[in-house]
This record gives C-alpha cells, structure tokens and sequence, in this order.
C-alpha cells in the first residue's frame, strides 16, 4: 500500500537528479527519479561539464533509483559513461530494471552525432558562388525561352497547314477561361485607374488653367499605356500562372509523359491552345478596358471638374488622333504571345515535386512581367523612331 | 486473450464517420491492446485509412467514442487533448516530411515546439533517433526531396518517436517499397515495438508485413471490423473477402506455411 502510494507520488512529479560519489577510487554516478526528455533541461549541461572532467575515467552509474527511463534519458546516460570508463570490468551500471537495460543497450549503438543542415561555405564564395549560378542561369533560361517560342511557333505554322489539327474545344474554353472571366475584374482596374490620372491631372493642370487638357492626357495615356498595360499584367498574373501551374501538375502526374508515348505533342496539344486562346483575347480585353478607363477618367472630369461628357468628346475627337488607339491595341497579341508562351514553358520545366510547381510558378509571373514590361519599352522606342 | 479490457490502449466505441451523405463506418468497434502490434486490412475505400484518422483526431466522427489512454479524445478539453498528441506519433504514407526542413529539423521540430530542452541535447536526441530509424549519419543534413521513398519514410518514422510516444500510428509503411527495403521496415517496427515498449497500430495492404509483424490483424469490411484476432484465427474466418484476401493468388499465406 505505502509502496503503490510513494510509487504513484514518483509517477507524477519526480525530477531527474544525480549525485556524484567516490567509492575505492571509482567515480560513482547516482540516478534518481524520471530520466525523461522533458525533465532533462537543467541536468543536460552539468552532465557534459561532468563528462569533461573526468574524461577517461571509470565510472560506475547506479541506476536503481530511476523510475522511468525513456531513449533520451538513456542516451544521456549512456552518452556520460562512455566518455568516462576506460576498463569496462569496473566500469558499469548497476541496479537498472531489465528494460532500462535494454533501452540503454538500444541506444548504445546510435549515439554518433548528426548534421542538421547542409554545411554553408564561406560567405563571400557563398554570395559568389550564387551570383555565377543566378548569371549563368539566366543565360541558359533565356535561351531556352527562345528555343521554346520557336517550338511553338512552328508547331503553329504545321498546324496552320493542316487545320484539322487545331483543338478548338479547349481552345475556346482558354478563351472563356482567361478572356471573357478576367473581363471584369481588368474593367474595373482600368476605369480606377483612368479615374486616378484625370484626378492628378486636373488638380496639376489646373495650375496653369489648363484644366481641359486633362483630356489629352487621359485619352493618350489610357489608349496608349495603361489599357493594354494592366490587361498585360494582370493576365500575366491571373492566366501565366493557371497555365504553369496546370501544365505543371500534369507534368508531376507524369501525364505530359503519356502524351509524348502516345504520340500526342504536348505543344499542340496543350500549348498552343493556351497561346491563341490568349492571343486572339488580349486585344478584345485591352479594347474593354481602355473604353472603361476613358469612362473613368471622363467621370472625373464631368464630377470634379467642370469638362461635360458633351465637352469630353468633342475636345477628345478633336485632339486624340486614331493612331494613339492602335498604337496601344498593336501591342495587346505580342504581350499576350509572351504571357503565354512563359505560363507554358515553365509549365513544362516544372519536375516531380510541389515546391518545384511552386518557384515555377513565381517564375512564370516574374518572367511574363518582365517581359511585358522589356516589350512596352521596346514598342515605346519603336514608335518614337517612326513617329507613330 | 479475451480478457483486458482495462489494458485496452485505444478504444474506438460505436464508431460512425461519414462524409456528406457517404458513410464509411457505421457503428464501429475496435480495440488495441497495450504493446501489440494491430495491423488494419480491408479492401481500397473501407475506410482504413479514415479510421485511422478518426483515432488521431483529423477527422471527427459523427457519432460514437475515441477512446485513448483511457480518454475521450473527442470530448477532451484542448489540455487533455495535447497531453495526449504528445503521447502518440504518426507516420503518414508519404512520410509528410516538412519540405523546407531537413530530416533532422524535421525531427527536432516536435521536441522544439513541446520540450524546453537545450539545443545540443536536442540535436543529440534527433541524431539518436534518426539512427534508430535506420537512417545512414549523413541523412540528417539532407532535405526531403533529396531522399528516396523508404528513407522518407524512415525519416517521417524517426519524426514520430521524437518524442517517445507510447502509440505509433503507421499507415502503409511499406507501400512503395521494395521487397528488401519492406522487410527491412518490418524487422525496424518489430526491433522498435520491442525495445520501445511500443504500441503500433498499423495500415496496411501487405500481406507479408501482417505475417511478419502483426499480433493481431482488423479486417475492415462492411463499413465496420468484421473481424479482429491473431492471423491464424483470422485466416479460418468463414467470410468471402476475408477468404479471397488470404487465400488468393497473392495471400502467401500457404505458401509461407509450406516454406516454413
């Protein structure tokens, strides 16, 4: 009775704790209570401190005050003894239960110490190292990039001759998908967006009381720029991405492969789709928004200024000239051709894992961006030399 | 063998589980002893492992008890119940492994997250582990993506004893694996049960694993146990599944008795 009662107070609360003993010249190492992971914190350091000092030394480890011993418990302990005994005759442990004795003779064999993490080199190199790589990566994915818009490219010119071969159902259901449904959110963008300059302007240009020129500055801007621009990147983000991370998990799922042993091309099968789909969209959605952020701006213009919708027009059909609307829908199919063809190709680059989907999908967005942004550019210079 | 109730481990009462208008357990029953190995049969969509996840608490049931340590677990207060996941460790088909995490981050994350401990014994502790699990020194350092499917899954095993459980919940362990690396498994289960004083509950579809492992097998069928016992017992059982699950091409059943 007295023993289960004391037994039951031990079970509950009973901190690991040792004592250090001398006995014929032999260190002894006493083990009281529960040497379990949890009540090991404090007693850890004062273990190796002791393990230290009396390196090489023997030792015998009284095991029969302990009442429950788990494999950390037993590690610690079998850790200290074998840092210390030389000669195992005399050195021991007495007094365990036969399952401590087991589980010390279990961990016996696992004690060698473990990396946790890759060894980091030094920084500098490190910092070096990953600017070569990031360089050199570059380069090969630019060309890649390349190799992969020619691919497409002449698949589309094959399929162009045999257009039997062209998969219309998934290429109108692309249309839908990353077209007609991104219609809104880009209106919506495009008319905040218009709202947003005509303010700026008209509170800057009233300054030199030249409020109605907000219009020219709306009209061109939003026809030229912004219309096709935020269509550009908000597909970049909204259909680059799907189309990576659809291609991408089909990929994992080994189904790209499929194709290819069924004699399917992936490319005309799933790229090109995706590709015209967004091509034939992206001038009917830069065309929506920039009508929505000409609204935009012209309801600014009649609310917070005095220009009326009536005035609005005609200053706006007196002064913006047609070529300003082409110049902006010109660029819709090339930034659409880019969006896609990255959504694709790193879609196709995605291998085995998530994490994988995952980079390759910031990828596609980073990239489509980039590219958009590199082409706007290039277009900019391109119709100044002309003067379009 | 009957007897005990008092030493039953896990005690799933009355069970039912369903999702939306499918039920996948109906009035379930099961027991597991303390320190036995249990392995869980039955055919693709019985609901094994659903059962196991009803035990772990992934997945409330809809009606009846999970019994653990003589709790219920369903009807625990938030104490009660991480008193008890501390008690318990999982090993998930894929491994689970946390992706960002080396194997032994991986491992050390449990005892991070529940024991103040100092970081070097930490280390120590997960090094121990990942040993025990068979693992070579060197996979400690590595990331997940970098291992094979059974590393992974010793991996995901040396993550479930961070923290000394009493219960080990495995599901499929040896899916994937090949024959050598299945019975090397086996034998690390059995090795661990032993020394550890585990109790394993185990899914599985392999039929080798059951011979060389198991105490006592469940049969899932019918959207309950329709049968629980030693293997022997079992494989005498007057049922179609059960006949055709053992005594079909691939229930080596004979053919281990033959051999042996």
């Amino acid at each position: 009775m007295v023993r289960t009662l004391k037994k039951e107070l031990i079970m509950t609360d009973s901190a690991a704790t040792f004592d250090i003993g001398m006995q014929d010249g032999v260190l002894n190492l006493i083990a009281r209570g529960d040497w379990r992971a949890r009540e090991l914190g404090g007693l850890d350091e004062r273990l190796r401190d002791f393990a230290d000092d009396s390196l090489g030394r023997e030792l015998v480890i009284d095991m029969s005050g302990v009442d429950r011993l788990d494999t950390a418990g037993a590690m610690v302990l079998q850790r200290t003894f074998l840092s210390c005994q030389t000669r195992t005759e005399i050195s021991r442990f007495i007094g365990a239960k036969d399952a401590h004795t087991a589980l010390l003779e279990q961990v016996r064999d696992h004690l060698a110490p473990c990396h946790v993490a890759p060894l980091q080199g030094n920084a500098v190199i490190v910092v070096l190292d990953r600017l070569g790589r990031g360089v050199v990566d570059a380069y090969y994915s630019a060309i890649e990039v390349l190799s992969f818009i020619g691919v497409t490219l002449s698949t589309a010119a094959r399929v162009a001759m045999r257009p039997a071969r062209m998969r219309w159902t998934p290429t109108f259901h692309h249309m839908e998908e990353a077209g007609l449904n991104a219609i809104p959110i880009i209106g919506l963008m495009t008319f905040l967006i218009g709202a947003v300059v005509a303010f700026m302007g008209a509170k800057i240009l009233r300054l030199f009381n030249a409020d109605i020129f907000t219009v020219e500055l709306v009209g061109i801007s939003v026809l030229r720029e912004f219309g096709v621009l935020l269509s550009a990147i908000l597909i970049a983000g909204r259909s680059g991405s799907a189309f990576t991370a659809q291609i991408g998990s089909m990929k994992i799922r080994e189904e790209i492969d499929a194709m290819r042993v069924l004699g399917l091309d992936p490319v005309e099968v799933l790229v090109l789709p995706r590709v015209i789909a967004l091509v034939v969209m992206m001038p009917v959605i830069a065309f929506i928004a920039a009508i929505l952020g000409l609204i935009g701006g012209g309801l600014v213009a009649a609310t917070a200024m005095d220009i009326s919708p009536a005035l609005f027009l005609s200053r706006f059909q007196e002064t913006i000239i047609i070529n300003h609307f082409w110049a902006g829908l010109i660029k819709a199919p090339f930034f659409a051709f880019v969006i896609g063809v990255i959504g694709c190709y790193q879609g196709m680059e995605v291998e085995g894992s998530a994490e994988s989907l995952g980079q390759r999908t910031t990828l596609s967005v980073v990239q489509g961006l980039f590219a958009v942004i590199l082409l706007d550019a290039f277009f900019a210079m391109f119709y100044l030399e002309i003067d379009f | 063998m009957a007897g005990g109730t008092e030493s039953c481990i896990i005690d799933v009462e009355g069970l039912t589980t369903r999702f939306g208008d499918f039920v996948v357990h109906e009035n379930l029953d099961l027991k597991v002893r303390e320190g036995e190995i249990l392995g869980v049969v039955g055919g693709s969509g019985t609901g094994k492992s659903v059962l196991m996840r009803a035990i772990i608490g992934l997945k409330p049931p809809s009606r009846g008890t999970v019994k653990v340590f003589g709790v219920d677990y369903y009807g625990a207060d938030d104490a009660a119940r991480e008193a008890i996941e501390q008690r318990w460790g999982v090993l998930f088909q894929g491994g689970a492994l946390f992706s960002s995490m080396t194997v032994a981050q991986n491992v050390m994350a449990p005892i991070r997250e529940h024991l103040r401990l100092p970081d070097e014994l930490i280390k120590d502790i997960a090094a121990l582990k990942i040993s025990m699990s068979g693992l070579p020194e060197e996979a400690g350092a590595k990331y997940p993506s970098e291992l094979s499917g059974g590393m992974r899954k010793r991996a995901g095993l040396a993550r479930a004893l961070a923290l000394d459980p009493e219960i080990v919940f495995l599901d499929e362990p040896t899916a994937g694996l090949d024959p050598i690396g299945a019975a090397k498994f086996d034998e690390l289960i059995v090795n661990l049960k032993e020394s550890l004083g585990l109790t394993v509950f185990m899914v599985t579809h392999d039929l080798d694993t059951l011979h060389a492992t198991c105490d006592r097998v469940a049969v899932l069928a019918e959207k309950r146990v329709i049968a629980c016992g030693p293997l022997d017992e079992i494989r005498r059982t007057d049922h179609p599944w059960i006949q055709e699950y053992f005594s079909g091409p691939r229930g080596r059943a004979a053919l281990a008795a033959e051999a042996g």
